[in-house]
């Protein structure tokens, strides 16, 4: 058995300029990374403040950097597949062979749903959460940073396998029988498997804390009907993943069990039966779109009364709609296969309740609507992605419906016209609500506002770009091209495709937008201060403490007494005082046993891909002695005196009172004004 | 004081560390594990038929062995009753002598799976067989697994206990609760696994 | 709850008001939860030797019952041994701090059956649906 399993050094594609070149940029950015975390000597604040932080705010804030970093990753896959399709006609045969077309768009999809829209949704949830509930922290601090460096450590495995190795051409879902060993013999697909397994128990774990979390920390007063429908999307978000990430979970294991230990679950021969495999990934699939989409709609249940100032329309059927697509997300799986072979009657029984999941969410867009209808609507950037989401949305919604129905989804099944359609919900929906979001509460976890002018910048090439890259690929769909396709011989297509490809342009601009906004935000952010913590004049409790908050969240744990409860609290008069009687505060310790066992399961995922069996054992007996280590810990939290607590609260105010002598404005409005 | 106010409200004061949150989110990840023994037993459902040509259940269960392991994983569940009941009165010898007991008694029905499996495997009727025979493998196996693993915690619980003498309650009592919502609903899928694989496919 | 430090190291978490339960203080438990008792267990064996032994002779002594009739026998006892062992072992009742365990079993079980038979119900219809290849249908 050689020392290394299989890894040789053949397995770096040195012969690959493309690949090669890709590898050499992604190495010189850590370098980078690396290199100035070390000349500002910041390695020990890294290690305190945040590899070993158990803080929610915190790790929300990883999560979305996580997020953004591999929004470039998956955005530069998707650039790479337009150019790829818009000069790949006849005799051109492009610039990327197959097989390595075939690995960039199964990471596209991998990247952009696990890696990309996962983790965002992860760090919005982390951030606003706790807060809107009006608690000190999530119920299981420590799992919460397991959680994070899981995520963190499959998104280095993903991006290694650029490196050293391969990716899978299977394409995001890696159907069998093209995943398995007969048809995948390399580690590829192994790559594939190991990164979502290992984030796949971070997420569910997150899923359990937060359920938890939501269940029992709210704060005094506040009962479910009074809770903001952020937090109502975020427990329903969380239910689903519970239910939902063990199928996931065991598909992929019987996945693995087929490849690793010759078993038959998926192969062709001995019983196998891929259909099964399709069924099971799909009955989390499904699930999966809404677990993305729900936190999105929440998000815009927050953007929308507040930059409209007025109440949400409809609370009460907006809560109920949530429940109703959770449930309803259980029985619509089917439609992603309608053409695998089920008869009438099956596919009748899933096209009819597929359309009627459609349902619950028109609900909500007119819900949005008659919140703004008479409101003293401020179009700011999060508003703008908000009412971009909600044409974009819609009409993605409606090309949905279209495929709902059996006979036309034969025609369109695995079309340009699914892509559309996918990218159309995704994009109009989770994107720009993840990005509203992001707007939204980026004052919150860092104390200033980000600049407005090139955020809507970067909406407008977002919006524009979108409609530029995706309506052609409805066309397309129609005029009968395929998905995953690297060359193509058919003339029309041609004018759409170049015009898709100037519409992902368009998008880069957009992103290219959205980095500048970040420089631009940070040189400027003295500008751009959130002096009170309420840089919007909102209607929760989040913005109820400082920007960023303390670390204990709530100096004092809030009382609730309504719906909306900020702006209730505002009208009855009841501002933050000095001289309250604090008392002490129990906190978590930060602890390096996350980050141990995350890194411990990366070992055992690299050492599995190339079957290094003496590493992976390795790696399965250090996460579990670190945990066990772990629970041998009795110092494991702390008190923050009182004292403290005043003088950190002291602060803040002195911070307000002085910033309000110089600094005019809406920031102030108080109860009454 | 703080202590006050969590115990004005209990569900709504903030819990750090152990709590009746840590049962109930124990509780609630076993729920996902239902839900991942309902996605195997899918499986199984799916591929019961598929001998390719090898052995059927009928060919390789041996019903008087599976129900010794039904009766040493029973007996199991209730010696660990036993020692909960005797870590509510704070006894902490007899719970490790009944933790102890359980700790065999799980370790017998786990040596009983191993050698059924070594044998079946010698014989040729391994998991590469067919469908049939990776799902039971499958199927089996993960709940064996998930009994390995308590009985690592069993142990690990076992050794702190005696090694640091802690008080039963707080932590360790959660500890030793949690462990027995996963003993007992061990021995809940475990009715399902002998009940639908073992007698329905013999 | 862990040794504390700070400035207040006095704060045992002890004393919770669950000091009622006359065991050792603080005993978090499932909430609410009864701690059962050993007639809780005793009985609680005692039906399962009798279900788990009924099941196991209706498969290995002949009966003159239909093989259907016995299988849906079999299920049946494995449904009801399973709520003795919720009830018995794992003490769930009906009491109002144990709602949210119960809901979230409820659930759970929800999911599995829409999970199960939705799969059975797919996987069946497309085997019927597939065209005969030479060599056996596969058996559902």
């Amino acid at each position: 058995m050689p020392f290394l399993g299989r890894l040789t050094w053949a397995d770096i594609p040195f012969d690959n300029p493309i690949e090669m070149g890709a590898v050499v940029f992604m190495g010189l950015v850590v370098a980078a990374v690396l290199g100035v975390v070390t000349y500002y000597r910041a390695w020990g604040y890294l290690w305190k403040e945040w590899i070993t932080s158990v803080d929610h705010k915190r790790i929300g804030v990883m999560y979305i950097v996580l997020a953004l970093v591999m929004l470039l990753r998956g955005f530069s896959d998707a650039i790479m597949m337009r150019t790829q399709q818009a000069m790949a006609f006849d005799n051109h045969p492009g610039y990327l062979p197959p097989g390595h077309y075939d690995q960039i768009f199964s990471a596209h999809g991998v990247i952009m749903i696990f890696f990309m829209a996962m983790p965002f949704m992860i760090g919005l949830m982390n951030i606003a959460v706790p807060l809107q509930i009006g608690a000190r922290d999530v119920a299981f601090p420590f799992l919460n940073s397991i959680s994070f460096w899981l995520t963190a450590v499959s998104v280095g495995l993903v991006n290694l396998s650029l490196a050293i190795g391969e990716f899978a051409k299977t394409g995001w879902l890696a159907y069998p029988p093209l995943s398995e060993l007969q048809f995948s013999p390399g580690v590829g697909v192994d790559y594939y498997i190991w990164s979502l397994q290992i984030s796949g128990i971070g997420t569910l774990l997150t899923g359990i804390n937060f359920f938890v979390t939501i269940l029992k920390m709210r704060c005094p007063g506040m009962t479910y009907m009074k809770m903001p429908v952020f937090v109502w999307t975020a427990l329903c978000t969380n239910v689903l993943i519970m239910a939902a990430f063990p199928i996931l979970t065991v598909t992929l294991a019987l996945l693995t069990l087929d490849r690793y230990l010759g078993m038959h679950f998926f192969t062709n021969d001995l019983g196998g039966n891929q259909m099964m495999y399709v069924n099971l990934i799909w009955a989390w699939g499904h699930p999966e779109v809404y677990i993305l989409i729900l936190p999105a709609f929440g998000v815009f249940s927050e953007v929308v009364p507040t930059f409209s100032r007025k109440p949400l329309f409809g609370y009460a059927s907006m809560v109920m709609a949530t429940v109703a697509i959770t449930f309803l997300s259980f029985v619509v799986w089917l439609h992603h296969f309608f053409t695998m072979g089920s008869g009438a009657d099956v596919n009748a029984f899933f096209g009819i309740t597929t359309m009627i999941i459609a349902i619950p969410t028109g609900v909500k867009i007119f819900n949005w609507l008659f919140t703004i209808f008479r409101g003293r609507v401020e179009f700011s950037t999060p508003i703008l992605w908000t009412l971009g989401f909600m044409v974009t949305f819609t009409i993605g919604g409606m090309t949905g419906v279209m495929l709902a129905v059996p006979g036309a989804d034969f025609v369109l099944h695995n079309s340009l016209f699914l892509i559309a359609h996918f990218h159309n919900v995704i994009i109009g929906g989770v994107v720009f609500g993840y990005l509203a979001g992001l707007a939204y509460w980026f004052p919150k976890a860092f104390g200033f506002k980000l600049n407005e002018t090139w955020g809507k910048r970067a909406f407008w090439f977002w919006l524009v770009g979108f409609y530029v890259a995706f309506m052609p690929l409805y066309v397309l769909g129609f005029l009968g091209m395929t998905r995953r396709m690297n060359h193509y011989d058919n003339p029309a297509w041609t004018p759409w495709l170049e015009i898709a490809c100037a519409g992902a342009l368009l998008i880069m601009c957009g992103i290219i937008c959205q980095v500048v906004q970040i420089y631009v935000s940070i040189r400027d952010r003295k500008n751009n201060i959130d002096l009170t913590g309420d840089p919007w004049n909102g209607r929760t409790l989040e913005w109820s403490v400082s920007s960023p908050p303390p670390f204990y969240n709530f100096a004092k744990t809030p009382v609730v007494h309504a719906l909306d409860a900020l702006e209730d609290l505002k009208t009855r008069g009841i501002v933050q005082q000095r001289d309250e009687a604090y008392e002490d505060i129990h906190m978590p310790r930060n602890t390096p046993a996350g980050f141990m066992i995350a890194v411990a399961a990366a070992v055992m995922g690299f050492a599995l891909i190339w079957h290094i069996w003496w590493m992976a054992a390795l790696g399965v007996l250090a996460g579990i002695a670190t945990l066990i280590w772990r629970t041998c810990d009795d110092d494991i939290d702390y008190w923050v005196p009182a004292s403290e607590v005043a003088r950190i609260e002291g602060e803040h105010l002195e911070r307000v009172e002085a910033g309000r002598a110089t600094v005019p404005g809406r920031l102030f409005e108080v109860a009454g004004e | 004081m703080p202590d006050q106010v969590l115990t004005a409200h209990p569900e709504h004061g903030e819990h750090h560390g152990p709590g009746p949150n840590t049962v109930f989110g124990f509780w609630l990840y076993l729920m996902t594990d239902c839900i991942l023994f309902a996605t195997i037993f899918a499986a199984f459902a799916v591929s019961r038929h598929q001998y390719a040509g090898g052995p059927t259940g009928h060919d390789i269960f041996d019903l008087k062995y599976v129900g010794v392991e039904t009766a040493l994983l029973l007996i199991s569940s209730v010696t660990y009753g036993f020692a909960m009941l005797s870590a509510f009165k704070g006894d902490r010898s007899l719970v490790m002598l009944w933790l102890g007991i359980t700790f065999l008694f799980g370790l017998g029905f786990v040596g009983m799976e191993i050698n059924e499996f070594s044998h079946l495997v010698a014989e040729g009727h391994g998991p590469d067989r067919s469908a049939f025979l990776s799902s039971f493998f499958t199927l089996v196996a993960t709940h064996g697994t998930h009994v390995t693993l308590g009985l690592v915690w069993m142990m690990t619980l076992m050794l702190q206990l005696a090694i640091k003498k802690p008080p039963l309650e707080g932590v360790y009592m959660n500890r030793l609760m949690c462990l027995s919502l996963f003993w007992h609903f061990l021995d809940i899928v475990w009715i399902c696994v002998f009940t639908f694989v073992y007698l329905m496919g013999v | 709850m862990a040794d504390l430090h700070g400035a207040h190291g006095g704060h045992g978490h002890g004393a919770h008001g669950h000091a009622a339960h006359g065991h050792g203080a603080s005993g978090r438990t499932l909430e609410g939860a009864s701690h059962g008792s050993v007639q809780s267990y005793v009985i609680g064996f005692i039906l399962s030797v009798i279900l788990t032994g009924v099941a196991f002779g209706l498969m290995m002594v002949p009966t003159g019952l239909s093989h259907d009739t016995t299988l849906l026998l079999i299920a049946l006892l494995a449904v009801v041994q399973i709520f003795v062992h919720l009830v018995c072992f794992l003490h769930m009742n009906t009491h109002s701090e144990q709602r949210w365990n119960v809901v979230a079993f409820g659930f759970a079980v929800l999911t599995l059956a829409i999970l199960i038979i939705g799969s059975l119900w797919i996987m069946h219809n497309i085997s019927v649906n597939m065209m005969v290849h030479s060599g056996p249908m596969p058996e559902m």
